[in-house]
């Protein structure tokens, strides 16, 4: 067993966990964060997408050992005073997801991919988010819901840009 | 108190679903941890075909954390019944014995053999790796032809692979064929795909300590369903047993099944006393959860020389894959109605030979045995128009059925409801400039462009609404078609609808919720939409088949018109008025002539709640219900055109546009009806163009995860210009007809029509699906008269890369 600690969303956590254990699962089964989610096991989907010291990761294919020091934010953190973030209102608002389930990975994806370029154009936003499968929505609305976002954040500093 | 709107049906009122999808705080299946939880893990066959000679599960009993073993054997005594095919379609279909465990036999990889249960999921698949087995491999089929001509036999003691043929004759179909000046004879293939939604399966079963019976966690289409099969599979009291599903990541069609592994739990549950989960992973889901497609289609049409069919012949080889699992052997025939699509002829037959293979078995897959006939007929227009020399889109308008709005024959016996199908196809040409379209064709054939371009039709039709229970039963279904809703006014005037749909991102609850708003007068935020509990909704047959609006939301319509009935009557005793001289008007109830008289719904909630002044003989409350069986299906249509960009010297195959004209009926919410036309397109593409489950010979699955399935992203796929017309259903009151399906039975023969009409000056005339670019590099090698060669397949190598640097371009 190691001993590991980081913050997530906030908040620290230390724990004693196998060397083996994902660090998805980790957030899962002794966080209780309940907000990201596996779908592939492989890191194609991205639906357990999450970000680590403000990078965007796949949850499923990291160590929890790996994640020692480090800062965790999940679609569960990113709210601010209970204001939804830009991303997640941009979702909403173009109906950018219908199942839900990779949604959370998408929005993080989404979010980390505004930061390396807060200006794409289509094309940018969907090879950025060549890493998320969604099977509900063809993907209109996701694009659409990014160029929302993106309009919206321009000239204002991310919350999650640290 | 807020004012209701005029009207919410129609508008597009934003999801209720999403604020806790976006926000983490979703209650998939595998969030839910119960006190006490054991997680299970299953052994699987590692081979497609054998006999178990010998297993042993000592070592792994005595790993730590593991808290129980057992195999097939050892599970018999806990089954009422083998798990069950609802879908009687000859009475000689054969459906084998297929208990949750295997006891003596494995058919197909991934087939389950033994289960652990322990503390937690990696311990119970570590333990997985302490079991001994000894078998015998057994001759392997996988080739549909080679399974419908002879053995090997999946299931020996049959002595065949057939588990039924069905057929169906009407006219004269021997003499439409004699007297025709042209026959086009087609063979298509559907390959297997793999439904993949983003959450794979999961369950939890608890005991219930103090009626002895259980709670059912599943993630599954339907809830209602479930139950009673779940009730037969473990001898469960039906009255003991409750299933939940939560919120449910994606199905498309494989979640509309009883597992074993749902089984399995409410077994280990019984057993050991405790809660247990199961979570599948995704290779695991590849092997276990049913697949899609899976058929050899032969398609003969007989036409005049101007281009009128007069009688159609198809014939289909169907994979039922190991075992019949719920619906695996109504799917083809389900598409038995639909291959003459929206053309009107007289001689039609069909006849379906059903084979048992040596794979996962297959069942429902978005569409369901519709996209298969939709893609035969689409494809066999286009090669009468090639044949003939006419426009597609003009030999498709020369067989319409025309304009009706009261049920029709259609050629396979059956009624459609009602259709304009010129309107939809005129309006795609003009959305899409298709005469600029030709110009652009003409422009780059001319100037020897390598990238060719391709305009693909699909102008289609499906059957929905599933379904009148005397039809079900009719076909040999073993389960009712209607749906049921309970509507109730609660004392503060907010409103509760019970739906029996079970919906899993088709957003039922706003849909819903705008209905019942309208009827009852409320706001749309003083509705709640209770589902997919057993215990709150008692009554549904669940969400599949485009059927919950169509069926499921004229339910919830109808039992609100019920609920509006009395409280009119309580309104005339209030208002001291007759009823004849009431209306009913935003909300409120007043005295025709007198506007100053009204009382307002929910001052009706509030007295039929308190009971103190009542009609006389009148019961207490406003709450109704209803339960709706539609008189007929209902039949929504579309004409589609996809623009593809064909690289002839790579095979690339770029959708640049994708145009779709879709008539569902009036329209509840459009963001979410278009959202689920881009979807189903989505899939459509994605079958037509990326996806297929491969297996080699020895029945290994060797696409067996999304490292070697592609599911295509964003940067594979296009925007979508979608429009639409109305013609109502006559077969229910809001006239509405379903959406889900349309995307994935519209847009597979539009994209190999398209594929096929960029390159059809070089003479081609044929590609199968998935047109990937070998596929497509291949075929043009060949109409050029060139060897394409043999592409031997390296191991090392995935199948369809999902590297994009190394499949040179930015998308595959």
């Amino acid at each position: 067993m190691r001993r590991i600690q980081m913050t997530v969303d906030g908040k620290p956590h230390v724990a004693e966990v196998e060397p083996r254990l994902l660090l998805i699962h980790h957030l899962r089964e002794n966080l209780g964060i309940g907000g990201t989610q596996v779908g592939c096991d492989t890191s194609n989907c991205g639906a357990c997408t999450i970000l680590m010291d403000g990078e965007s990761i796949k949850s499923c294919t990291v160590l929890a050992v790996q994640a020692d020091g480090r800062e965790i934010t999940t679609v569960q953190g990113i709210a601010e005073n209970g204001d939804w973030h830009p991303m997640q209102t941009a979702f909403h608002e173009q109906h950018g997801l219908q199942c839900g389930y990779c949604t959370p990975g998408m929005i993080m994806a989404s979010i980390s991919l505004l930061k390396e370029n807060p200006n794409p154009s289509e094309d940018e936003i969907r090879e950025g988010l060549e890493g998320n499968v969604c099977r509900c929505t063809g993907y209109e609305n996701i694009i659409k819901a990014v160029q929302q976002a993106a309009g919206q954040m321009q000239g204002s500093s991310s919350p999650v840009a640290s | 108190m807020t004012q209701a709107p005029e009207k919410y049906v129609g508008g597009s009122v934003p999801r209720k679903e999403d604020p806790a999808l976006i926000t983490g705080k979703a209650n998939w299946t595998d969030n839910i941890k119960l006190p006490g939880m054991l997680h299970f893990a299953l052994l699987r066959s590692p081979v497609a075909h054998a006999k178990i000679t010998n297993i042993d599960v000592s070592a792994a009993k005595e790993q730590a954390g593991v808290v129980a073993v057992f195999t097939g054997q050892d599970l018999m005594d806990e089954w009422g019944s083998p798990l069950i095919c609802g879908w009687q379609m000859t009475p000689d279909q054969k459906a084998p014995d297929h208990y949750p465990l295997v006891t003596d036999e494995v058919n197909y990889l991934g087939d389950p053999i033994a289960v652990v249960a322990a503390t937690d999921r990696y311990t119970a698949k570590d333990a997985l790796e302490f079991i001994d087995m000894d078998f015998e491999e057994l001759p392997v089929v996988t080739d549909l032809e080679a399974a419908a001509s002879g053995g090997p036999f999946v299931h020996e003691d049959y002595g065949t692979n057939e588990s039924y043929t069905w057929n169906l004759d009407i006219g004269e179909v021997d003499q439409a064929f004699s007297n025709a000046d042209v026959v086009i004879k087609e063979r298509y293939l559907q390959p297997r795909v793999l439904p993949t939604p983003i959450e794979p399966r999961a369950v939890v079963a608890n005991p219930d300590p103090f009626n002895g019976g259980f709670t059912v966690y599943t993630s599954t289409q339907i809830p209602h369903i479930a139950k009673y099969v779940l009730s037969i599979l473990t001898k469960v009291p039906e009255q003991k047993m409750r299933i939940v599903a939560p919120d449910v990541g994606g199905a498309f069609g494989c979640k509309l099944n009883v597992y074993a592994e749902e089984a399995i739990a409410l077994a280990l549950a019984r057993k050991l006393g405790t809660p247990v989960k199961w979570v599948e992973e995704r290779s695991e889901n590849y092997l276990a959860t049913t697949h899609g497609r899976g058929q050899i289609q032969d398609i003969e049409i007989a036409a005049s020389n101007d281009g009128k069919i007069q009688g159609m012949r198809v014939e289909l080889i169907a994979d039922m894959g190991a075992y019949l699992q719920l619906g695996t052997s109504l799917i083809p025939v389900l598409g038995a109605f639909m291959y003459p699509g929206i053309y009107d002829f007289d001689a039609y037959s069909f006849k379906c030979l059903s084979v048992f293979t040596n794979k996962t078995p297959t069942d429902a897959y978005r569409g369901a045995g519709r996209p298969e006939a939709a893609y035969a007929v689409e494809r066999v227009m286009d090669a009468l128009a090639r044949r003939l020399d006419m426009d597609p889109a003009e030999v498709r308008r020369k067989n319409f059925h025309p304009k009706f709005d009261e049920p029709r024959n259609q050629p396979a016996g059956i009624q459609y409801d009602s259709g304009d199908y010129e309107l939809t196809l005129d309006k795609v040409l003009e959305l899409a400039d298709y005469q600029g379209l030709r110009e652009e064709q003409r422009q780059r054939r001319e100037t020897n462009d390598p990238v060719q371009l391709g305009i693909g039709f699909s102008t289609y039709t499906e059957i929905c609404g599933i379904a009148p229970s005397k039809v079900v039963a009719a076909l040999g279904g073993g389960g009712a078609g209607w749906e049921m809703a309970s509507v109730r006014l609660l004392a503060s005037g907010k409103a509760e609808v019970v739906t029996g749909t079970s919906p899993h991102g088709q957003g039922h609850v706003t849909s819903w919720s705008q209905i019942a708003a309208d009827a009852l007068g409320v706001p749309v935020e003083d509705v709640e939409v209770i589902h997919g509990d057993t215990a709150s909704s008692p009554w549904g047959r669940d969400t599949y088949g485009s059927r919950s609006l169509p069926v499921g939301g004229v339910a919830v319509h109808l039992a609100a018109e019920k609920v509006i009935d009395k409280a009119k009557k309580v309104a005339a005793h209030m208002l001291e008025a007759s009823e004849d001289d009431l209306e009913f008007v935003g909300g409120k109830f007043s005295v025709a002539g007198s506007p100053d008289r009204g009382v307002t719904i929910q001052d009706i909630a509030g007295a039929a709640y308190l009971a103190a002044d009542l009609p006389e003989g009148m019961e207490p409350g406003l709450s109704e219900e209803h339960f709706f069986d539609p008189p007929n299906f209902t039949f929504p249509f579309g004409a589609h055109i996809c623009v593809t960009e064909v690289d002839t010297e790579t095979g690339k195959v770029k959708v640049r546009d994708y145009f779709a004209v879709d008539d569902c009926g009036p329209v509840i919410n459009p963001i979410i009806v278009d959202g689920q036309l881009h979807g189903g397109i989505a899939q459509g593409l994605a079958q037509a163009l990326y996806e297929e489950a491969v297996y080699d010979e020895n029945g290994n699955l060797t696409t067996g995860s999304m490292v070697d399935y592609l599911i295509p992203g964003a940067p594979e796929l296009p925007n979508f210009t979608l429009d639409r017309t109305v013609t109502p259903s006559p077969s229910n009151p809001l006239g509405v007809k379903g959406v889900g399906e349309a995307g994935t039975i519209g847009a597979p023969p539009a994209a190999i029509n398209s594929v096929i009409d960029a390159l059809s000056h070089l003479g081609v005339t044929h590609i199968d699906m998935p047109a990937l670019p070998f596929n497509v590099w291949s075929t043009i090698q060949e109409a050029k008269g060139r060897d394409s060669g043999t592409r031997d397949a390296d191991p090392s190598v995935p199948a369809q890369s999902t590297d994009h640097t190394t499949s040179g371009g930015e998308s595959l």
